[in-house]
């Protein structure tokens, strides 16, 4: 498939239904981060990415024979590997004789928060998330340092322009810009119920931070960028990218000097249970902030380079 | 009262059901992308909140009742802004819509 359009609305319709299964095998957590990331935010993120490249693929230079025969040698190899694996749904699998047990019978007393995956996530697994809140921190200072350069020059021109263009474009996406407005505090609201109601039900960082900035995004979408660059302040976002992070490395150091290991909540006060509590909603609010900032980060630069080369090509015709 | 209340439900979504439906044999049928559009676009506003009424009928449990108000109150807003915007920017991109009367394999203008 050459239309690149195309590919990257399948893929965002492939998490929509890798999703629904995730829900019909009662993994709402999981379902609900596919939902969110899979089918919403990166395949908008991709069809930024497509805006930039150009709609079509290239005519490739070369064969993709030697592709096919590596995807194929890969898949063999992965399947071979599933034969030793245990039957799916068996009761006999080493997950279920091991950890599962022990997270189900005692996350309730040591943790004491009803969603058993919240508190394996941020608790029991809380190194492992710290790192994966490192490596989007770490593609968030990537695509900055790609393309954070070089476009800053426009943009006080671009400010003078910027009411009479917004007026002529006021009429134009009338309906989109009012029901948008309408919509954007809810989304807010929305992400901040699953960001807090993350250890009862299904919901955390990861997704409240999505939807924070799906929200933004919406914004920046329908009332331009410069507006949108207006309201948000971009060094306050990426200083929250960075405060994310460094809220949720406090909170394992604080509990080293408390004498615990690094992000041993029990020691954060004085009741194990309590510091549980506290530890997971201070290491959730970490995660969410640097999702959501390096999110709207990652869109900004994206859609600013688009400009940037627009304003090339311009200068270039003249 | 449990009964004209289940057979209220069963009439929504069945409703519900039919409405999606016929808006997918639309988006198959109808000869051009405006039509196509316009098949989906009005039934799955209805047929969504038909199935939400349908369910709302179902259940006792205030919190969910205003779980699934509240997205009845999303859908209404969202599905029509969605074609809204599909359409305008379909004839964005100068897609224009099918007018004029075409003629079929016979020569016979339909």
């Amino acid at each position: 498939m050459r239309d690149l359009f195309a590919v990257a609305m399948l893929s965002g319709i492939y998490g929509l239904l890798s999703a629904s299964f995730f829900v019909a095998m009662d993994a709402v957590d999981v379902a609900f981060t596919e939902a969110s990331v899979g089918a919403g935010i990166s395949t908008l993120l991709m069809l930024t990415a497509v805006t930039m490249t150009g709609r079509s693929e290239d005519t490739g230079r070369h064969k993709p024979i030697w592709a096919l025969v590596v995807v194929f040698i890969t898949g063999g190899l992965l399947i071979y590997g599933t034969l030793d694996m245990p039957h799916f749904g068996s009761s006999q699998a080493p997950i279920h004789l091991h950890v599962a047990p022990r997270y189900i019978n005692d996350s309730m007393q040591e943790i004491g928060i009803p969603n058993i995956v919240t508190s394996v996530l941020a608790s029991y697994r809380a190194f492992d998330t710290f790192g994966e809140v490192l490596v989007i921190f770490t593609a968030g200072i990537g695509v900055l340092g790609l393309l954070g350069m070089a476009k800053r020059r426009k943009e006080d021109e671009d400010n003078d322009n910027l009411d009479s263009k917004n007026k002529l474009m006021h009429e134009q996406y009338l309906i989109l810009r009012i029901v948008t407005k309408m919509l954007i505090p809810f989304i807010l609201l929305f992400a901040l119920y699953v960001q807090f109601h993350g250890d009862f039900g299904p919901g955390g960082g990861f997704q409240a931070g999505v939807i924070f900035a799906s929200a933004i995004i919406l914004y920046a979408m329908v009332f331009g960028l410069s507006t949108a660059r207006r309201v948000i302040n971009q060094t306050f976002v990426k200083l929250l990218a960075a405060v994310g992070v460094l809220l949720y490395g406090f909170v394992g150091l604080v509990s080293i000097f408390k004498g615990g290991n690094f992000l041993d909540y029990n020691f954060l006060v004085n009741d194990p249970v309590a510091g549980q509590h506290l530890g997971i909603l201070l290491v959730e609010l970490g995660v969410g902030f640097t999702v959501a900032a390096v999110m709207v980060i990652i869109f900004f630069n994206f859609a600013g380079r688009r400009k940037y080369l627009q304003n090339l090509n311009d200068k270039g015709n003249q | 009262m449990e009964f004209i209340l289940d057979m209220l439900s069963a009439l929504c979504l069945l409703l519900g059901s039919f409405l999606c439906l016929s808006g997918g044999v639309g988006i198959i049928r109808f000869p051009d992308f405006y039509t196509r559009m316009h098949a989906v676009g009005v039934t799955d506003t209805l047929a969504a909140s038909m199935i939400l009424i349908g369910l709302m009928l179902q259940n006792t449990e205030v919190l969910v009742l205003l779980k699934l108000v509240m997205i009845l109150v999303m859908t209404l807003f969202i599905s029509p802004t969605a074609s809204h915007a599909l359409a305008k920017a379909a004839l964005h991109n100068n897609l224009i819509p099918l007018t004029h009367t075409k003629k079929n394999k016979k020569g016979v203008e339909s």
